[in-house]
């Protein structure tokens, strides 16, 4: 059966990965300190903690937008590790190119055979909006990446535009309340959905305040072969309209009330990594952020029904593998041939 | 020794690309640079060459992963046209700005609307200014020698710049013709190893393409510029030392039957050899025209421009795009301004023909070089015109 | 001379290396983020339990671990967010405004 082979692999390949322990936290910096994001940029914060569990030996591909901005003023760099801007849509192009080129190069004894994570790291909207394609293509040629989202739910670099990743209701400059708009009209793409349709091995989504699962899924996504996703919540003090101190707080939130649940997928196979008995009402994470003062109780409610019924799903797709793998045993037993 | 072998030329390139031991494609296909990429993929698939073929979802993935490849320290090919190369805009600009070397043939196509899969150069002409070296084929045998000549330049510590080596859509990327297919060795000898000058190395991590402030925007792009610009004397540097190895020569402009002409033609790529024969033609009746054909677009070859008109009164310059609302076909434009300095210059005219398919004939480069001669005696000035086009 | 040694980056065509490429790593070290700051943490280590929390979600990267297992943030990068004091498990760091 091939989803028995692809367990296997799986497994093979995170047999020597024990994960993070608090305490032994990789304690050198690849991204350095003098970077120029707002005072307290959950999206720098993600970024670092992505760099931390990945190493050395990474080159990075990043798109246009507030982290290639912040991080590569000339005639300073903040990357202790190799780096390239090419344009806004084509991370994953990019890097898919120095995938293939290290693939050749090793291949043909012109470099040394070794093992180099390429990822590429893009915001929301490089990643949901401009850059799709350009990731669908990597997605579906398999490269050995790992493609990184750093959600912060808007076009925070130009200015906090809406994206297809903000969520129902938030303000953002294009997607203004009034008399005829309640902010945000549509609900948020789920591109970790996109991903997982792509068949490849790894999906995660992770947030800064779950730092520990957050590294564990880095480092995952890099030692599985071929593509892996990594969907990060990024709070945005700037475009969150809220206190500098409440990235975490506000991270936090999003998972206990289900606005960003935290799971895995794979192969195929959903688990949820962080599991929240009670969940908050999700009135708790919008009344921290002034993108959501406008919204009425109206929407509110809406919204938590949203959640409550995302939930749900995420918890049936949990489930639905072991009813799955029952069913093609069943079809491949004998008595059926 | 090489050999000998009949060919379709789209073929042909892909064969020198395989010689130069590319180690990534990155392509998407469109008519007419299919057959390249299809023979590319044909050789990696059966193991005859050793590279990466990346079949991408667009030209602008295209050439981004080439970027990608490039900056890993690999050699890196690719083809296109037209809405391809079109498509491919922002990020060619940006593969010259990061000094990628990768080589690039463009089988000259007109660009949509209306769409249109035949030859012109409206689509290269679109993108002259994006800071790559720009060479331009007349046969066969000159597409293969112009691609292993572009990586020898591309790859050069002096240049490290992109190339696009340009081939006529159909009329040339889809003949068959007897090409010259040198060994291994030879090419090797011409040819070394590529060796990044920099490259995306963790033991040796630097940052690519950082934010440019408007303290060094324009010292970024003085640099490109003079990169350009100094890259001719490598580019003439590796013609000669192919002439050496294989027998070929190639210079940036070549004159045909200039001497004591009156009139010159000035043309770009395949129709070259049909002007050629025009011009046998012509000067059997006794006219008194010669030809002269830019191998070399970008950097523009100023001095060997001036210095091939010298003594003509008129130069009716071909050009194979519209300038919409311009002053001239681009190429025209571009001869005019080179020569404005220069004392006892010609008369430019401009005449666009062969636009997205429509063939120049022999008649109509008589027909240009009757019109020159006229607008010459009479004095009138001209900007440019569409020859053959039908008013009505 | 690097580019990274001039500075704002203040250089001549000719220096550049190519490409406009930045080949030292991590020189964004002397940008001095401090300035921005209006607020400090000061922690209390009576009260600190050495969790290391404060240090992992800095997002500018100021902790530095101490030879007695502490941590001290560095006044040249802090930008005074205040993430630190409202995320240590025992309330151990106080935000100061800076005068
Ligand atoms: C082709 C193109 N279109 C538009 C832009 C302008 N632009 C630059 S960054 C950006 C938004 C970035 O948003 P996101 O990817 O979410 O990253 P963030 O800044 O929020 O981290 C936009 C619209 C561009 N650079 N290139
Ligand atoms: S705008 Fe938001 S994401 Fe961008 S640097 Fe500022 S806080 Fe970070
Ligand atoms: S978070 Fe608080 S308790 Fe933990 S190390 Fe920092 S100051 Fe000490
Ligand atoms: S206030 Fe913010 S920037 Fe300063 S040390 Fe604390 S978390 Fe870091
Ligand atoms: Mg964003």
């Amino acid at each position: 059966m091939i989803a028995e082979e692809l367990m296997a692999k799986e497994l093979e390949e995170l047999k020597d990965f024990r994960g993070f322990k608090p305490r032994e936290l990789p304690r050198e910096e690849l991204v350095s300190p003098g970077h120029r994001a707002c005072l307290g940029c959950g999206e720098v914060l993600a970024m670092r903690l992505v760099m931390k569990a990945l190493g050395r030996d990474t080159i990075v591909a990043m798109p246009t937008g507030c982290m290639e901005i912040i991080s590569s003023s000339f005639p300073q760099t903040a990357w202790e590790v190799p780096w390239i801007h090419v344009a806004f849509e084509n991370a994953a192009a990019v890097a898919s190119g120095i995938e293939a080129g290290l693939k050749a190069l090793m291949r043909k004894g012109k470099i040394k055979d070794r093992r180099i994570f390429v990822v590429a790291m893009a915001g929301d909207g490089g990643t949901a909006d401009i850059g799709v394609q350009a990731l669908s293509g990597a997605f579906e040629r398999g490269h050995d990446f790992v493609y990184v989202c750093l959600d912060n739910e808007a076009y925070m670099n130009t200015g906090i535009q809406r994206s297809s990743a903000t969520p129902y209701g938030a303000m953002t400059t294009t997607s203004p309340p009034g008399k005829r708009s309640i902010g945000q009209m549509t609900w948020k793409k789920d591109m970790p959905a996109i991903a997982v349709a792509h068949n490849i091995p790894y999906v995660a989504t992770c947030a800064p305040s779950h730092y520990i699962d957050l590294m564990n899924k880095v480092r995952k996504a890099a030692l599985i072969k071929g593509p892996a996703y990594l969907h990060i919540f990024s709070p945005c003090p700037t475009g969150w309209r809220c206190p500098s101190d409440m990235s975490i707080e506000v991270s936090r939130l999003a998972v206990q009330t289900g606005i960003f649940p935290l799971y895995e997928v794979v192969n195929g196979r959903y688990k949820i990594t962080v599991r929240v008995d009670r969940r908050k009402p999700v009135e708790e994470y919008l009344k921290t952020q002034r993108r959501f003062r406008h919204l009425t109780r109206d929407v509110i409610e809406r919204i938590q029904r949203r959640g409550d019924e995302n939930m749900v799903k995420l918890e049936c797709q949990e489930k639905f593998h072991s009813y799955y793998m029952n069913a093609l045993q069943y079809a491949s037993s004998p008595a059926q041939s | 020794m090489g050999v000998r072998v009949a060919m379709e030329v789209s073929i042909a390139a892909a064969e020198a690309a395989k010689l130069a031991d590319v180690d990534v494609i990155a392509a998407y296909p469109i008519t007419p640079q299919t057959h390249i990429v299809e023979h590319l993929a044909e050789l990696v698939a059966d193991g005859e060459l050793d590279a990466e073929y990346v079949p991408v979802e667009s030209e602008h993935s295209a050439l981004s992963a080439c970027i990608g490849s490039s900056a890993a320290g690999a050699r890196t090919f690719t083809a296109t046209c037209a809405q391809g190369l079109a498509l491919m805009h922002e990020i060619l600009f940006i593969a010259s700005a990061l000094r990628t070397p990768i080589v690039m043939m463009v089988v000259n196509r007109a660009l949509s609307a209306p769409i249109n899969i035949w030859n012109d150069h409206s689509d290269i002409m679109a993108e002259r200014d994006c800071g790559w070296i720009q060479t331009f084929a007349e046969n066969g045998q000159e597409v293969f020698d112009l691609t292993l000549h572009a990586f020898r330049v591309a790859e050069d510590h002096r240049v490290l710049l992109p190339i696009m080596v340009n081939l006529d859509g159909f009329i040339l990327s889809h003949m068959i013709e007897p090409i010259d297919i040198p060994e291994k060795e030879e090419v090797r000898r011409y040819l070394p190893e590529f060796k990044p000058a920099m490259r995306l190395d963790p033991d040796r991590p630097i940052s690519m393409g950082p934010v440019g402030i408007p303290e060094v925007y324009t010292e970024a792009k003085k640099q490109l510029d003079e990169a350009l610009v100094a890259s001719k004397g490598p580019i003439i540097q590796a013609w000669d030392e192919f002439g050496k190895i294989f027998g070929r020569h190639y210079k940036p402009v070549e004159t045909y039957r200039c001497e004591d002409a009156e009139v010159l033609l000035l043309t770009m790529g395949s129709i070259s050899e049909t002007a050629m024969t025009a011009v046998d033609i012509m000067r059997e009746k006794g006219v008194s025209v010669g030809l002269i054909r830019l191998r070399l677009w970008r950097p523009f070859p100023l001095d060997e421009l001036r210095a091939a008109v010298k003594g003509a009164d008129t130069l009716a310059v071909v050009d194979r795009a519209v300038s919409t609302g311009g002053p001239g076909g681009p190429v025209c434009s571009e001869v005019r301004s080179a020569l404005f300095g220069l004392p006892n210059r010609p008369k430019v005219l401009g005449f666009i023909a062969g636009l997205g398919g429509r063939d120049v004939t022999l008649e109509m480069f008589e027909e240009m070089v009757n019109q020159s001669i006229e607008y010459a005696k009479e004095g009138k000035e001209q900007f440019y015109e569409l020859v053959g086009v039908r008013e009505l | 001379m690097k580019a990274s040694e001039k500075t704002g980056g203040i250089i001549g065509w000719k220096d550049l290396e190519l490409g406009c490429a930045l080949i030292e790593p991590g020189t964004s070290k002397g940008f001095k983020t401090g300035d921005w700051r209006s607020q400090r943490p000061v922690t209390d280590k009576e009260k600190c339990i050495r969790c290391g929390l404060c240090w992992i979600l800095c997002p500018d990267m100021a902790y530095r671990p101490t030879e007695d297992g502490f941590f001290d943030s560095d006044g040249n990068y802090c930008k005074g967010c205040g993430i630190c004091a409202r995320e240590c498990p025992t309330d151990a760091i106080a935000m100061i405004r800076e005068e």
